[in-house]
């Protein structure tokens, strides 16, 4: 018990910790915002892909790292876009219309990348983001190390968390977006475009959706791997029921979701070959869906949540 | 513009939308094929005498088709009802890893009993695989998607620790795969030098089966129901719960059924790379077919030419047979406008 006790103590491990929580956060943070504008986005595995790969081979034909994360966003949005397109104006299932668009990002990046790089056996890499030390901040002990010398990426994470939640809560726009996502026929009421808000909140919550999926590629690894989003998009959306559609939560669920991956490596390392390596695999998992049924009891959907809207309409 | 609901679509108009809608998906992504220097005539044509131009591209195309065939059946019939399975790769997985178990002859069985066992068994699987996230969904309201799909990883996992740990083949060299079942475990060919199974035999009749249930059975009727508005259904006097369990059952079992049917029919032995995504493929057969059974059989076929014929095609040209699954993305969604189509007309705004 002491290994474990000094392991929760030590700064690698939450440092670890929130290295892993960031992709969560970025895609947690993305559903949000399409979810809490009424619309359930599961394209996130495959826009995060397409963000993956968008973001590296910006980087990789020579641009600059935030150059790779813009290109990431725009590629995350216009796939957004699409969704949006089949779901808002036109109604489609939002479910399957999701699946297809997760199909399209993955399927899509891949034939880039092999086509960009027809023959290549181990992939090429590029210079990812340098960990920065916040100066006198890092230097507090434990705390410090942790939260202090991670990848700007991670800093931009914590600061969308605060954003989103920011005009969420606090701007005309988020009030707009809130409201299409409870009552689009009393927005409308109130000279809101519904269509115009949901499109918009989409494609916003898909680009930062798409960055989660660059911090791979550019911060966390410096390549592009297949199957490199490996599910963390599903993941992404139990968080989001996990956090009931709010930011913070967002962020703590992220977190404790992270600190329990990042926990479970090392446990494997402590507890050895007493248990095969799945059982610690399957842990994230089982825990995802533990965490949706404590939640779900108390489940505050967004009340149009994948009620399409049409002007005139009547439901 | 403004949407205009359309009272009566024509019979024509809803055979020929997705008929239209794949002749986009091909023009569409002839833009990639392009891209490569490959003429896109030549490419669609390669792929085309791949999936279909002989009698051995043919069975292959229908051996790929089987799984399909039975996982698109699953998607349709949960779908009808609302029940959003995303789970048909792990109920695929669930059924086969039963198939090996008592296939394999690691249950004393007498032999004549070993072939419906491992068929039946892994039906089973798959359907307990749905059960409880169905239960879940419908005691407690926890989103369907989310939990059928996080199993998919799970049981990948189990499967994974299984073929490492008890069912490991001592004669396997090391490789994580399970022994192989018994003769008497095994489907008949249908063709001789081929690959093709009876296994394409059990999924058209479960097509049929599901159709004639649709159209002629109270069952049929109430899952429509159930799927076009629980509340009134409930109203009604239809147990929409009970409804949802029955659907589960078939659902998750006829999932399981691929998975059996691929190791009894083809494999014989299972390995972690027994699917190559059937299970979420199955979701875009599905759709393809606009739900219906009979639908299913055809889409099946599509997309399992599909890949075939991409593969082959790849092989002669420098197109990444990833084309494949964008073709198949790509009429998915196009499949997805064209019937929003059928359901309305457009309209200049006045």
């Amino acid at each position: 018990m002491g290994e474990i006790a000094d392991l929760l103590l030590s700064a690698t491990f939450w440092a670890a910790t929130l290295r892993i929580a960031t992709p969560y956060i970025l895609g947690t943070l993305g559903e949000l915002v399409c979810e809490r504008a009424g619309v359930l986005n599961l394209g996130i595995e495959g826009i995060m892909t397409l963000g993956a790969l968008a973001g590296w081979m910006a980087v990789y034909q020579g641009a600059g790292l935030w150059t790779g994360v813009l290109v990431a966003a725009l590629a995350g949005a216009l796939l957004g876009l699409l969704h949006a397109l089949l779901t808002v104006p036109l109604g489609l299932s939002q479910h399957v219309t999701g699946i297809g668009v997760t199909l399209l990002g993955t399927s899509l990046s891949y034939y880039v990348y092999r086509m960009a790089l027809p023959q290549v056996s181990t992939p090429p890499t590029v210079e990812p983001f340098q960990p920065f030390a916040v100066p006198v901040l890092s230097d507090i002990p434990v705390i410090g190390p942790a939260l202090f010398t991670q990848t700007p990426l991670t800093y931009a994470a914590l600061a969308a968390v605060a954003l989103v939640a920011w005009v969420l809560y606090r701007t005309p726009a988020g009030l707009a977006v809130r409201m299409v996502g409870e009552n689009p026929a009393a927005a409308e009421a109130q000279g809101i475009d519904v269509t115009a808000v949901r499109v918009g909140a989409v494609m916003c919550g898909s680009a930062l959706m798409a960055v989660g999926g660059a911090f791979l590629t550019l911060s966390a690894f410096n390549a592009f791997f297949f199957n490199m989003i490996n599910g963390r998009g599903w993941i992404c959306i139990a968080l989001v029921v996990f956090a009931s559609w709010r930011p913070g939560k967002a962020l703590l669920g992220a977190v404790l979701f992270a600190a329990f991956d990042a926990f479970q490596l090392r446990l494997q390392q402590i507890v050895g070959p007493a248990l095969p390596y799945q059982v610690f695999l399957m842990l994230p998992y089982l825990l995802s869906i533990l965490a949706l049924v404590v939640m779900s009891r108390r489940a505050a959907y967004p009340r149009a949540l994948m009620i399409p809207f049409r002007k005139g309409e009547r439901h | 513009m403004l949407f205009e609901p359309r009272a009566h679509p024509s019979a024509a108009l809803r055979v020929l939308a997705p008929a239209g809608a794949v002749v986009a998906a091909l023009a569409l992504c002839a833009a990639l094929i392009a891209w490569t220097g490959t003429g896109v005539g030549e490419a669609y044509a390669l792929l085309f005498q791949g999936a279909l131009g002989s009698q051995f591209a043919l069975a292959e195309t229908l051996t790929r088709a089987t799984p399909l065939m039975l996982t698109g059946l699953a998607a349709a019939v949960a779908f009808r009802a609302k029940l959003w399975n995303i789970g048909a790769e792990g109920q695929l997985y669930a059924g086969a890893l039963v198939a090996v178990i008592l296939g394999g002859g690691l249950v004393d069985l007498p032999g004549w009993a070993l072939l419906p066992a491992a068929l039946l068994g892994g039906a089973l699987a798959g359907s307990a695989l749905l059960v409880g996230p169905t239960v879940l969904k419908t005691r407690l309201g926890v989103d369907e998607v989310v939990t059928t799909l996080l199993l998919n990883f799970i049981v990948l996992l189990f499967v994974s620790m299984m073929l490492e740990g008890p069912l490991k083949d001592p004669m396997g060299m090391g490789w994580p795969q399970s022994a192989p079942v018994l003769p008497e475990a095994e489907l008949p060919r249908l063709l001789e030098r081929s690959r093709l199974h009876a296994g394409l035999v059990l999924a058209l009749v479960a097509a049929v089966a599901l159709w004639i249930m649709n159209t002629r059975t109270t069952w049929g009727y109430e899952i429509k129901a159930v799927g076009a508005n629980p509340a009134a259904a409930g109203f009604a006097g239809i147990p929409v719960n009970r409804v949802m369990l029955k659907v589960a059952v078939l659902s998750g079992g006829l999932a399981g059924l691929a998975g059996a049917a691929e190791i009894a029919g083809l494999r014989g032995y299972l390995t972690l790379d027994l699917s190559p995504g059937f299970g979420y493929s199955g979701i875009v057969v599905a759709m393809l077919a606009q739900l219906h059974p009979l639908g299913v059989v055809a889409a099946s076929v599509f997309v399992a030419a599909v890949f075939v014929g991409a593969d082959a095609m790849s092989r002669t040209v420098a197109v990444p047979n990833y084309i494949a699954e964008v073709l198949v993305a790509v009429s998915l969604l196009c499949v997805l406008v064209s019937s929003f189509l059928v359901r309305y007309r457009i309209r200049r705004s006045p």
